[in-house]
């Protein structure tokens, strides 16, 4: 350490480390005592060698023997260990300044007006609100020696400030029983049950890559969130997107919040797309993500997810509209009432349901409670147009050739728009795909028509079903 | 049934923890771990490790021990007849999470509810096992917050406060007839008597610790409640006057409110629209002019409109201000500290500082400029060295300056 002095001109200080505040005040008084006024110090961060005259001064200066030790607040002292963890070079002379003008206005720290006094202020604000933020984003990750027998906990941080030193106690009086260490770019703190040492500075390339207990606490993260109530806003005040890199929960903030606003899209504005992820590559993959699929409200009812059934390999795809109790139950499609009758006519037209592939243009079950009982609810175009992503993939992995639409809903799955059934049925729609829809009534809808009706669309709906069996022996 | 792996447990528990609005983990007794005998410290502040995209701190791990319910309450989730998927942890699974989050630094401690399963009492005693174990069998010195079911033993509750540092009851609607309406199996009396009994129990800790060095402390970090806004029809004025009594009469650190949300799969006497969002933060402002800015209930209530709602354009600190514009202009000069809290625009902090910095200096504009966010909606409030708000000396005046300002802020909402 140098400190100088020469004559009139300016004495410079150099500093040892960039947050020891004691060395500060040791040199603090000393030069009060020289009477050495602020405008003549240069302070000097730790390393700095651009300053000649640091290098060249080596004699202490002398303290003037009359002159009183000096003075200052408590409020002064308590501000200025906050200040001296801050990263602007400016901080020692500007706590000098202070301290010397503290000599004349004893009480000059409470007027907040005061441009020095706020620009402390101001800096100790921001060093404490680092110092609480490091206490709140470290992340450690478990490091297990390879016996298993020790473990180590290891966090990479960046602070703002140089406030590493100062926290260092909230640490050891937290994980005190604990092997840690907290690894920053300019200090590394290292504590090994019984005491705290310092080492250099380090990279994220030293710290631990991963935990496995991360992706429970990314679980709980997501869930804990409330999607009714974004407020993006709120969230960033409080965690600026610099402390994110070191948080692994963050890395799922972009997907809840596409998420949340998809779902109030979806409800909003029908038809739009709200799946920000890639198609899944296998049939098993649609079905395990269709069960957590909560983009749609019925997604988010709580019922079980019914994904398609039968060989991945079908040439012949039927689509229904959605399951009904009875295929919530079993999670199988067409196992209800409807899905009986579609069975009598499937053997009557010559096709066997084991060698096509079965699935819903709506995955989930959408009900209303009326006392114990379960009643279906037509789904909205919107929510078909959702659903629309899971049907689009079970068609991409099977490709048949040809695709039989059961009502309305369904065709509206293939097509994207809601067609007359009436006036489609019974012929070959070219798809882009190449393959071809046929659209026919849902196998419900002959439960429901009067009687006086009933056969007629019975019949109606065997001649539609004979004709794709008939299309389909045509393709071979 | 197949057990529901960890994981998912951990979704379905936390999810539907999710309503309850308090992440609160400070104002308890410090602790610290340096003997090195167990874990965990508090500091008296609260920390909120991390902060999910909905605005809420998430300082606490937040679960239900269970999400299976014998209750039917119309406004909750978990009732009796929803069809949401159930699961449950055991004691040792909650601790187990508890601890490997809180020394990974995820979490300050535990936020522990729980459906009722069997009866009250069996599930206290569920919940009051976590607590224990993480403090005898770990030496657990974190935050742990439990929410004590009414209808259980009183005896339970007594063993929860000396575990928890915060427990609490929720007293769920701002209205009897509210209550029994929505939470037929709940009763506002029982309710009630246990917040009695839990304040009963925190005085007597604390006066026993004043004379025994030792004595055990019992939830030192108080208790607290909440209710939910817009499930019924209670105004304003009522929610506030509940809330009035509720810090009068059992000394509630806090009341929390939680603005009523569509759930999946609600029931049918449930309104269908929820409230506005800013309704629940109109009630938090009137909260803290009670709490910290010395206004009385019924001041706060004068704030409301006829119908007894707090306008949601403008907050209450605003509103009151234009209710009774006798009061201002406010001199920063000379005006004592409860004046100078009523102005609009000042915060705690800001009176702090002009009261500290005029001993020093005749205050001007520029000087309360910078101890405030928005001079613009301060200054027709206030007098400064330089200001004088003199259109609004005038009294016929003022009330044509006034009058557009809420006005114009309405557009701005509609």
């Amino acid at each position: 350490m140098t400190a100088a002095r020469e004559a009139d001109a300016t004495v410079s200080v150099q500093m040892d480390a960039p947050d020891d505040f004691e060395a500060w005040r040791a040199h603090a008084r000393a030069l009060m005592q020289a009477r050495v006024a602020p405008e003549r110090v240069m302070w000097s961060e730790p390393g700095e060698t651009g300053n000649l005259l640091g290098l060249l001064a080596s004699a202490p200066f002398p303290a003037a023997a009359d002159a009183p030790p000096p003075r200052a607040s408590r409020a002064f002292l308590q501000q200025a260990r906050s200040v001296i963890c801050h990263r602007d070079p400016e901080r020692f002379a500007l706590l000098y300044r202070v301290l010397w003008r503290l000599q004349r206005q004893p009480r000059l720290m409470e007027d907040q007006a005061d441009a020095n006094v706020r620009r402390m202020a101001a800096m100790a604000k921001e060093v404490r609100r680092d110092i609480h933020k490091m206490r709140a984003f470290v992340r450690f990750r478990l490091v297990e020696s390879e016996d298993g027998a020790s473990e180590h906990y290891v966090a990479w941080f960046e602070p703002d400030h140089n406030i590493v030193r100062a926290n260092a106690r909230f640490f050891t009086d937290r994980f005190a029983a604990m092997r840690w260490s907290i690894l920053t770019p300019e200090l590394s703190i290292h504590w090994d049950g019984a005491q705290l040492l310092e080492g250099p500075g380090a990279s994220a390339r030293d710290a631990p890559q991963g935990d496995p207990l991360e992706d429970l606490w990314k679980r709980y993260y997501a869930s804990i969130f409330n999607p009714a109530r974004l407020k993006v806003k709120a969230m960033l005040k409080e965690m600026p997107r610099r402390y994110w890199k070191n948080m692994p929960e963050t890395a799922l903030i972009g997907p809840l919040i596409a998420d949340a606003r998809n779902r109030e899209l979806a409800m909003i504005a029908q038809g739009e797309d709200s799946f920000e992820m890639e198609q899944p590559d296998s049939l098993d993959a649609v079905a395990s993500a269709v069960s957590t699929c909560t983009r749609c409200p019925i997604g988010c009812n709580g019922t079980r997810a019914v994904p398609g059934e039968g060989p991945a390999d079908s040439a012949v795809m039927l689509v229904g509209e959605q399951p009904g109790d009875q295929e919530e139950l079993a999670g199988r499609p067409f196992v209800g009432p409807a899905g009986q009758v579609l069975d009598r006519h499937l053997k009557r037209a010559g096709l066997e349901r084991d060698r096509l592939y079965l699935a819903n243009a709506v995955k989930h079950f959408k009900f209303t409670p009326r006392g114990p009982r379960h009643i279906h609810q037509t789904p909205t175009a919107g929510e078909i147009d959702t659903c629309r992503f899971w049907l689009d993939a079970e068609r991409a992995l099977v490709k048949p050739r040809l695709i039989v639409a059961l009502g309305a809903s369904a065709a509206r799955g293939i097509l994207g728009r809601t067609p007359s059934i009436q006036r489609e049925r019974g012929r070959a729609i070219a798809l882009a795909d190449g393959s071809e829809l046929w659209i026919t009534v849902h196998p419900s809808y002959l439960l429901r028509v009067p009687d006086a009706i009933r056969e007629q669309e019975e019949a109606a709906f065997a001649r539609d079903l004979a004709a794709v069996a008939a299309r389909c022996a045509s393709l071979g | 049934m197949r057990e529901i792996p960890l994981p998912k447990r951990l979704e379905i528990l936390s999810d539907a923890a999710k309503y309850d609005a308090s992440c609160a983990s400070s104002g308890t007794a410090r602790r610290t771990s340096r003997d090195g005998k167990g874990i965990g410290s508090t500091t008296g502040n609260g920390i909120c490790h991390a902060y999910a995209p909905d605005g809420r701190c998430i300082s606490l791990l937040k679960i239900l021990l269970t999400n299976h319910c014998i209750f039917d309450c119309h406004y909750c989730i978990n009732r009796k007849s929803s069809n949401v998927r159930r699961a449950r942890f055991t004691p040792q699974e909650v601790v187990d999470l508890t601890l490997s989050f809180y020394k990974r630094n995820y979490i300050e401690g535990l936020f522990l509810s729980s459906g009722i399963v069997k009866s009250s009492s069996h599930t206290m005693e569920q919940m009051i096992e976590v607590a224990r174990s993480l403090r005898e069998d770990h030496g657990f010195r974190g935050y742990i917050h439990l929410k004590t079911i009414p209808e259980a033993d009183p005896e339970l509750v007594a063993h929860a406060g000396l575990w928890a540092d915060r427990i609490s009851v929720n007293i769920e609607l701002p209205t009897k007839a509210g209550l029994s309406r929505l939470a037929p199996d709940k009763d506002s009396g029982r309710i009630e008597g246990m917040m009695g009994r839990i304040h009963g129990a925190i005085v007597e800790a604390k006066d026993a610790r004043k004379r025994f060095r030792h004595a055990p402390r019992f939830a030192p970090a108080g208790q607290s409640t909440q209710m939910i806004v817009g499930a019924d029809g209670a105004s304003d004025t009522d929610i506030i006057t509940r809330a009035d009594s509720l810090y009068g009469a059992y000394g509630m650190r806090r009341v929390y409110y939680s603005g009523f949300s569509p759930i999946p799969d609600a029931s049918a006497i449930l309104p269908l629209k929820r409230p506005p969002l800013v309704r629940e933060h109109r009630l938090y402002q009137s909260d803290w002019l009670m709490r910290f800015y010395g206004y009385s209930a019924s001041e706060v209530q004068q704030a409301a409109g006829t119908d007894g709602m707090l306008p949601l354009d403008i907050d209450p600190k605003l509103a009151w201000a234009l209710k009774f514009r006798q009061h201002f202009p406010v001199d920063v000069n000379r005006a004592p500290r409860e004046m100078l809290l009523r102005v609009p625009g000042l915060g705690t902090r800001a009176v702090q500082s002009i009261l500290a910095s005029r001993r020093h200096r005749t205050l001007r504009l520029d000087d309360i400029a910078r101890f405030t966010v928005s001079i613009a909606k301060l200054r027709p409030f206030i007098v400064a060295a330089d200001w004088r708000p003199t259109l609004l000396t005038d009294r016929a005046d003022l009330v044509s300056l006034v009058k557009p300002k809420p006005s114009e802020q309405l557009e701005l909402f509609a």
